[in-house]
């Protein structure tokens, strides 16, 4: 039977505890959202904190609210809170796509958007839709409260920018006008990526204006192909260059083969999902479902 | 540490380890064993049990974490005597074999049921997504689901929306 080491407990009633309670039990305490990242790594003693601070009690932490031109998503907002919310299917189909394909009915009810970003896994899918809609990330620590560029957010691997008792607090993303989709290839339903991509278009007078290209589980730098964009901007929204941000996105990432396949599938896959991502943007643009 | 959790309607308290899972904590502390456990990994549903109307991988969720809020375990589907139309549907299709994965899966099926009283093939299928089943190949699962819900089993949505008021904080705000 698999259980985790002992370790305290303390369940946190406000922000600000939560934060005290962190400083107080030093760089050997973790917050617990939905577990679902950190528990099955205590259960395989991948991770081991001395103590675990709650806070599935912070109600202010699990909103989802327009603000001015922006979408706040609290850290806590489960996965399946997101999916289902209109306003996120409205205006950024890239995170409903990608919520439709993370994990499980039942791991989407438990686990949340901020324990996603914080856990920073190389294969995360919100990690790079988020990076795709190049979000903003508001921390609060001992401090107080900073914002984060999503593109400053992720340093590698498991590593964010996340100072020592500071929590992730919400997402905010922009609400403008522009098209966006989210591809992944899976080995089955429910599992992490083998490759997954999402696509930002905005698009002006038949012109690309801005695009974002989220990438996961290729090693691509940060979650982002960014020479892709920077050859999509000031371009047409057309198969070929669609054709050749696939091409240029596919040489930037840095996959490793392991059980999900091998490197040049990787690269395969990653170049084709980026082209089909950009497409299905590019028909919602034009008000065809993709 | 001490905790009191409502388990289908009634009240434990106990003292357990923070470490200890919900799984554990039902099956060996209360003895409500007809919650299966099955991985280390999150993967195999088996665990599926009811936390404040919504199901969960109990096998993720810590027994402290479950202090002061309400759990459903497939041993309180039925009403006294009467088996839930869930648990007959899986009677009348032959919808296990071992029945190791049978309570999750009638804990989602309850639940997606009492939220879509006809649900498609296809809404069922994705339900039952993330649970694993050794023996069945998932075709009589999804029929002895469909039975259910042609058999009066979606008929109690009423109190179901009783049960998932959402909780304050979670209802969506537009400015
Ligand atoms: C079977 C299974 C399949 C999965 N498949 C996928 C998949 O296909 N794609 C995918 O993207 N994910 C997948 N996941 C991961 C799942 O989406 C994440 O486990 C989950 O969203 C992480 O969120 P959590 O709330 O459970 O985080 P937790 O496990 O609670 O926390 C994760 C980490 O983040 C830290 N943390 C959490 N919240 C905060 C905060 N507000 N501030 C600072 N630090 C914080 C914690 O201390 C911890 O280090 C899968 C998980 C499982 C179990
Ligand atoms: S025991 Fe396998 S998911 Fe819980
Ligand atoms: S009936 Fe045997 S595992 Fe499903």
């Amino acid at each position: 039977m698999q259980v985790p080491a002992a370790f305290q407990y303390e369940r946190a009633t406000s922000l600000e505890q939560a934060i005290e309670l962190l400083t107080r039990y030093g760089p050997e305490a973790r917050v617990v959202a939905g577990g679902h990242s950190l528990l099955p790594m205590m259960k395989l003693r991948l991770a081991q904190p001395e103590a675990l601070i709650d806070i599935n009690g912070l109600g202010e932490l699990a909103m989802i609210r327009v603000d001015g031109h922006d979408l706040a998503v609290g850290a806590m907002v489960r996965h399946a809170e997101l999916l289902a919310s209109p306003v996120v299917g409205e205006h950024f189909p890239i995170l409903r796509d990608a919520e439709r394909v993370i994990a499980d009915p039942l791991v989407r009810n438990r686990g949340t958007v901020g324990g996603s970003l914080c856990q920073a896994d190389p294969s995360e899918d919100l990690s790079a839709a988020f990076s795709a809609l190049r979000a903003t990330l508001v921390a609060q620590g001992p401090g107080g409260r900073r914002t984060i560029g999503i593109r400053e957010f992720f340093l590698g691997p498991y590593e964010t920018a996340l100072n020592e008792a500071e929590l992730l607090v919400e997402i905010r993303v922009p609400i403008r006008s522009h098209a966006s989709a989210y591809r992944k290839v899976e080995r089955r339903v429910g599992d992490w990526a083998v490759v997954a991509a999402g696509a930002v278009l905005e698009i002006s007078d038949g012109v690309i204006t801005e695009a974002g290209i989220g990438l996961t589980a290729v090693g691509a730098r940060r979650f982002v192909a960014e020479q892709a964009e920077d050859f999509l901007r000031g371009g047409r929204p057309d198969d070929e260059g669609f054709t050749e941000a696939g091409r240029i996105a596919a040489q930037e990432c840095r996959p490793t083969a392991d059980q999900r396949g091998p490197v040049d599938y990787k690269r395969h896959l990653a170049g084709e999902l980026t082209t089909r991502a950009l497409r299905a943007a590019a028909a919602r643009a034009q008000g065809q479902e993709a | 540490m001490r905790i009191t959790v409502t388990v289908n309607g009634e009240q434990y308290t106990r003292d357990v380890e923070p470490r200890l899972l919900l799984v554990h904590f039902l099956r060996d502390e209360l003895g409500l064993t007809g919650t299966h456990w099955g991985c280390d990994t999150s993967n195999c549903g088996v665990c599926t049990v009811w936390l404040d109307g919504t199901p969960v991988k109990s096998c993720t969720v810590l027994a402290v974490m479950a202090d002061g809020h309400e759990v459903r375990t497939v041993e309180g589907l039925a009403h006294g005597a009467e088996l839930d139309p869930v648990q007959q549907g899986f009677i009348a299709c032959h919808g296990l074999q071992c029945g190791f994965c049978t309570p999750g899966m009638m804990m989602t099926a309850r639940w997606l049921l009492d939220h879509d009283a006809d649900p498609s093939e296809e809404d069922i299928r994705e339900a039952i997504s993330g649970q694993m089943c050794r023996c069945t190949g998932y075709e009589n699962i999804v029929r002895s689901i469909r039975w259910a819900a042609e058999h009066g089993g979606g008929a109690r949505t009423a109190d179901a929306d009783a049960d998932t008021e959402p909780a304050p904080g979670r209802e969506e705000v537009r400015a």
